[in-house]
C-alpha cells in the first residue's frame, strides 16, 4: 500500500468501479474505497438493466452527451469481458390521445439527443411486434438500439480489471473526514482507517452529496427515489420480445416492462421520494400499485409467479441533469446525482473523470498495451453460452438458474470475492431463480463456507 | 457433442424422489428394464431425504419410519433391482415428443426415451412468490431450505422464529426448529383454524406452547441485516428474527410447461388423465408435480400405478386424445387428475381434491349434462390444504360423447 495514492475513488458502484477501471490502464497508484463489502451492492445491483441510446435525455445534457458516448463504449467493452447484452430494441407505447400526440415530440427529442433510428408505428404494428400487450395501444415509438444488459457484472467486470491492473480494492471503509492540506487530502473512516491521495474522486452515489459536504461544498442534495421492482419467473419471458416503456415524464422513465438477460420479466420501478439511504424494503402499496401497472400492461404476466420482489435508490438530486465539478485546489472530482442512466453512462463518466483529474494536475501516463492485463467474468446471460453447458465446470447446485459448483467457488476466491450471499447471488445468479433457495440454499453456503474458510454460520446472517 | 453423448431407453423417469423410485420399480416388475431415472441432486429420495422425523412409509412399505431412512430404503431397492439411476443430472429442455436434453457434469447430451415419466414434484412458494414487502435480511426461510441446513449441515437457523402456515408441513418446520434449538413464537395462517392432525396440533400446543394466530397473514418483513421483527395483516407486531414460510406448494412445472402441456389454472399441475397421461404423446405425469403436495406415499403408490398405463402405452402405442376435462366451482380449487378417458380402462381408484376454504357439512357432486353421476355427503369438516378423496366409481357412468364433468360442493345439502 503506498504512502499516498495518486487517486482515491470513494464508491464501488458501476461510475466507481469504471473511473478505477480507466485510471488502472495508467501509470497510478490508485485505491478504490466502498463503505459497503461489496461491488455494486449500494445502488448500482438495482438498477433497470438498459442500456439506454439517451433518445429521451434533455438535450444539450451532461446526461446525454455521457449516456451516447457510454453507450458506445459499453456496448463495445460487454461482449470482450463476457457481459451480457441482448439486443432487444423498445417499444415507447402510447395508451391514451395525449401519449400518443406526445409520441411525435420525443421522435425530435430523440434526433435532437442525435439519435436517429427511431421510428414511429401505429397500433396495429404494434401488436403485431408483441401479441400479447394488453388492448388499447395507440402506436408507439420503435428504439432499436435500447438493449438489455447484465447490470451486475458490468461493476463486477470493471473492479475485476482494475484490480488486476493494480488498483488497491478496500471494502468497509466508510469515509468520514477529508482534510486537505500540502496538495494532500488525509481520508478518514469510521473503521480508523487513515488514506492520503493526491485527488479523490467522489462517486459515492447515494451518498455522494455528504462526501461533497466533507469538503465543504454544496450545491446539490440527494434525495433518494425508491424504486421497487418485481420479476417474474423466466416461464414468462416468451411473452415479450422487446423492453417496453412508458411514455416518460420528468420525473422518472416510469414503469416499464423489460425483459431481463436473466431470462426473467422485471417490471417496474416505483418512484418514491424518501428522506432514508437505507430505506430498500419493499412496500405493499408499491408492489400492489406495480401489479396493478402489468395488468394495464401486459395481463398475462400476473398468471405467472414472482420470482424476487426488491426496492433500489436512485440518487436523485434538485437537479435534472448529473452534478458534475471539479476542484484543482482540492484535488477534486464530483460524479454527483448520477441515476439509473448511470449503467450507460458508466465507462463515459470515467473517460470524463480522468479528464477533470488531469485538469486538477493528475499526470496519468498510459500504460502500455502489453502492461495491461484483460479479464473475463463469468457470462450470466442465457442468450449465451453458460457454463453448466461447457462439461468443465461441476455439477449444477442451484437448478433454477443452473450455476455449478465452480462458479460458487469462483466467487469466493476470485477478487474481488464475495463476503455474502448476495454477492454470491450477483456473481453466479445462484439463489435469485423461482425457488429463492428451497433447494440449494444450504448447499451453496455449505460450498462458500469451504471456499472461503468462513464459517456457515456467517454465510447465514447468524450472529 | 460426442458420439457416447446420445442414448436412448425405454422408459425416462423425470426425479428421482418417492415417486419417480417407485415407478421404476414397478416397471422394472413388469419387465420393463431399459428405464433411466434422472436427479438432479447428488442423491435420490427426493424431499424426505430432509426430514427428520417419522411418518413415511405407512401406504407403500406399510410401517412408519424417518424421512432419511424412508428415501434410503426406496434406494436401496431400486440400487438391488440394477436400476439406472443418474444423479447430478438435469432434464433441459425438450428435443422431440419424448426425447430430452440433458446436462451433467460433463455437459450438454441428449436422452431418446419411447415414454418420459414425468415425476418433477413440488416446491413451496417462497416469500417473494407471496408478495410479502419489507425488508430481505437474512433470517427468511422455506420448510425445505431449512431442513436441509439443519438435517444436511447441523446450522441453527435462528434463536426465534415465526412459521407462515399451519399445515402438515408447517408442523414439520415446528418439529425441525425446535430440533435444531430455535425457538418458534407463532404459527399464522390466513385460514381460520389449523390446518393439520388434531393429534399433531394438541402435541405441539402442549409440548412447545406455540400459539396458532388465525385469520392472519404476514404483511411486513423488519430488519435490513437480519430478521428483527413482522407486522402481521392485523396490524400486530411480533419480535423474531427467524421466518419460515411453509407450505403453499407449487409443482415444479417447467419441464411439463417447457414441453407446452397442458397446465391445470389453480395447481398450476399438468392435467392428466386416470392413467396419469399428459396432452403430450408418450409422457405421464405422477407425485407432486400432479398434486401439491400429498405425503411421500401417496407420491409413491403414484409411481407404481402408472407402471401399468406405462407398459400399455408401449405394448399398443395408443395415447388418447381429447379427454374429458373435469371442471370444479369455488370452493372446490383442483381436482387431481384434471381429466378423464370415459372408454379406457381406468387403473385410477380415487381423486384428490382440495377446497379454499373450511366446509361443514357438504355434499360433493359429480356431474354431466345435469346429471348427478355420483355424490357424497361429508358430516366431517373439509379443511383447505388437506387431501379431500373422492372415488372414482362413477368413471363407469361417464358418457363418452357427452360434454365436460363438473364436480361441485353443495354446503349442507341433505343426504339422499
Amino acid at each position: 500500500m503506498p504512502e499516498v495514492y495518486d487517486v482515491v475513488v470513494i464508491g464501488a458502484g458501476v461510475v466507481g468501479t469504471a473511473v478505477a477501471r480507466l485510471l488502472s490502464h495508467h501509470h497510478l497508484e490508485v485505491a478504490l474505497l466502498d463503505a459497503g463489502a461489496d461491488i455494486g451492492a449500494g445502488t448500482s445491483k438495482a438498477n433497470t438493466a438498459i442500456l439506454h441510446t439517451g433518445f429521451d435525455a434533455t438535450p444539450g445534457s451532461l446526461e446525454s452527451r455521457l449516456v451516447a458516448r457510454g453507450y458506445a463504449l459499453l456496448n463495445d467493452y460487454a461482449p470482450n469481458v463476457g457481459i451480457a447484452i441482448e439486443p432487444l430494441g423498445a417499444l415507447l407505447v402510447a395508451w391514451d390521445d395525449e401519449q400518443a400526440a406526445s409520441l411525435n415530440a420525443s421522435a425530435e427529442k430523440a434526433v435532437a439527443n442525435g439519435y436517429r433510428s427511431a421510428s414511429l408505428i401505429d397500433a396495429q404494428s404494434v401488436y403485431e411486434l408483441e401479441p400479447q400487450l394488453a388492448s388499447g395501444a395507440r402506436g408507439a415509438m420503435v428504439v432499436p438500439d435500447e438493449f438489455i444488459i447484465d447490470p451486475w457484472s458490468t461493476p463486477l467486470a470493471f473492479a475485476k480489471e482494475a484490480i488486476a491492473n493494480g488498483v488497491i480494492w478496500l471494502p468497509n471503509h466508510s469515509v468520514t473526514k477529508l482534510d486537505r492540506s500540502n496538495d494532500i487530502t488525509v481520508i478518514s473512516t469510521a473503521e480508523q482507517h487513515t488514506l492520503r491521495a493526491r485527488c479523490v474522486v467522489n462517486a459515492a452515489g447515494l451518498h455522494s452529496d455528504d462526501v461533497h459536504a466533507l469538503f465543504g461544498l454544496a450545491g446539490f442534495t440527494v434525495r433518494p427515489r425508491r424504486g421497487e421492482l418485481i420479476v417474474f419467473d423466466k416461464l414468462a419471458r416468451s411473452l415479450l420480445s422487446h423492453t417496453i416503456l412508458p411514455v416518460p415524464t420528468s420525473h422518472t422513465k416510469g414503469v416499464l416492462v423489460a425483459p431481463t438477460v436473466f431470462g426473467n420479466i422485471m417490471l417496474g420501478p416505483t418512484a418514491d421520494d424518501i428522506d432514508d439511504k437505507t430505506a430498500t424494503g419493499s412496500t405493499r402499496a408499491g408492489i400492489d400499485a406495480l401489479l396493478a401497472k402489468g395488468q394495464r400492461i401486459l395481463p398475462a404476466l400476473l398468471h405467472e409467479e414472482v420470482t424476487a420482489v426488491y426496492a433500489g435508490l436512485r440518487a436523485a438530486t434538485q437537479h435534472s441533469d448529473y452534478q458534475i465539478s471539479h476542484d484543482p485546489t482540492l484535488g477534486y472530482v464530483c460524479l454527483g446525482g448520477i441515476r439509473s442512466t448511470g449503467l450507460t453512462a458508466s465507462m463515459a463518466l470515467a473517460e470524463e473523470a480522468l479528464a477533470l483529474l488531469q485538469r486538477c494536475g493528475l499526470v496519468a501516463t498510459p500504460k502500455a498495451s502489453d502492461e495491461l492485463r484483460s479479464i473475463r467474468v463469468t457470462n450470466l446471460g442465457e442468450a449465451f453460452a453458460r457454463p453448466y453447458q461447457g462439461g468443465s465446470s461441476g455439477a449444477i447446485v442451484c437448478h433454477c438458474e443452473r450455476t455449478t459448483s465452480n462458479e460458487i467457488v469462483e466467487a469466493c476466491t476470485v477478487a474481488p470475492t464475495a463476503t455474502t450471499l448476495d454477492g454470491i447471488r450477483r456473481r453466479t445468479r445462484a439463489l435469485s431463480g423461482r425457488c429463492q433457495g428451497f433447494y440449494c440454499s444450504a448447499e451453496v453456503c455449505a460450498l462458500a463456507a469451504n471456499a472461503s474458510g468462513k464459517p456457515m454460520s456467517e454465510w447465514l446472517g447468524n450472529q | 457433442m460426442t458420439a457416447a453423448s446420445h442414448s436412448s431407453v425405454d422408459v425416462a423417469i423425470i426425479g428421482g424422489g418417492p415417486a419417480g423410485l417407485s415407478a421404476a420399480l414397478a416397471l422394472h416388475q413388469l419387465g420393463i428394464t431399459n428405464v433411466v431415472v434422472l436427479e438432479r441432486e447428488t442423491q435420490a429420495g427426493g424431499v424426505p431425504r430432509h426430514t427428520e422425523h417419522l411418518g413415511y412409509g405407512i401406504r407403500d412399505l406399510h410401517r412408519v419410519t424417518t424421512g432419511p431412512r424412508y428415501s434410503a430404503e426406496l434406494r436401496k431397492r431400486v440400487e438391488a433391482a440394477g436400476i439406472t439411476v443418474r444423479v447430478g443430472t438435469t432434464a433441459v429442455d425438450w428435443l422431440d415428443d419424448t426425447t430430452l436434453q440433458i446436462a451433467d457434469a460433463t455437459g450438454l447430451s441428449t436422452i431418446a426415451a419411447r415414454c418420459v415419466v414425468l415425476a418433477t414434484g413440488v416446491r413451496e412458494r417462497p416469500r417473494a412468490a407471496r408478495l410479502v414487502a419489507g425488508d430481505r435480511g437474512a433470517g427468511i426461510f422455506t420448510t425445505g431450505s431449512l431442513q436441509q441446513l439443519t438435517a444436511n449441515h447441523h446450522q441453527r437457523p435462528g434463536k426465534r422464529a415465526l412459521i407462515v402456515g399451519a399445515e402438515h408441513v408447517s408442523f414439520s418446520a415446528l418439529l425441525t426448529l425446535r430440533h435444531a434449538g430455535c425457538d418458534v413464537v407463532a404459527m399464522v395462517t390466513p385460514l381460520p383454524r389449523h390446518q393439520s392432525y388434531a393429534a399433531l396440533r394438541a402435541l405441539t400446543a402442549q409440548r412447545h406452547r406455540v400459539p396458532i394466530i388465525t385469520d392472519t397473514n404476514v404483511a411486513e418483513i423488519h430488519g435490513r441485516k437480519r430478521v428483527e421483527a413482522v407486522t402481521l395483516t392485523d396490524g400486530q407486531r411480533i419480535e423474531c428474527d427467524t421466518v419460515v414460510f411453509t407450505g403453499d406448494w407449487i409443482p415444479d412445472n417447467e419441464l411439463a410447461r417447457r414441453g407446452g402441456i397442458d397446465i391445470d389454472i389453480a395447481s398450476r399441475s399438468p392435467v392428466v388423465d386416470g392413467s396419469w397421461r399428459t396432452n403430450r404423446r408418450g409422457v405421464f405425469a405422477i407425485g407432486n408435480l400432479i398434486h401439491p403436495a400429498e405425503t411421500a406415499d401417496i407420491c409413491a403408490l403414484d409411481g407404481r400405478n402408472v407402471a401399468n398405463a406405462v407398459a400399455g402405452w408401449m405394448a399398443t402405442n395408443n395415447w388418447p386424445t381429447d379427454p374429458l376435462r373435469i371442471v370444479v366451482e369455488h370452493p372446490i380449487s383442483w381436482i387431481s387428475p384434471g381429466a378423464v378417458q370415459p372408454r379406457a380402462a381406468a387403473a385410477l381408484k380415487h381423486f384428490t381434491l382440495r377446497v379454499s376454504e373450511p366446509v361443514a357439512d357438504a355434499t360433493i357432486c359429480v356431474t354431466q349434462n345435469g346429471a348427478v353421476l355420483w355424490r357424497s355427503r361429508r358430516p366431517r369438516r373439509l379443511v383447505p390444504n388437506r387431501s379431500i378423496s373422492i372415488s372414482a366409481s362413477w368413471l363407469t357412468k361417464v358418457d363418452p360423447a357427452g360434454s365436460d364433468i363438473n364436480v361441485t360442493l353443495n354446503v349442507g345439502q341433505p343426504h339422499k
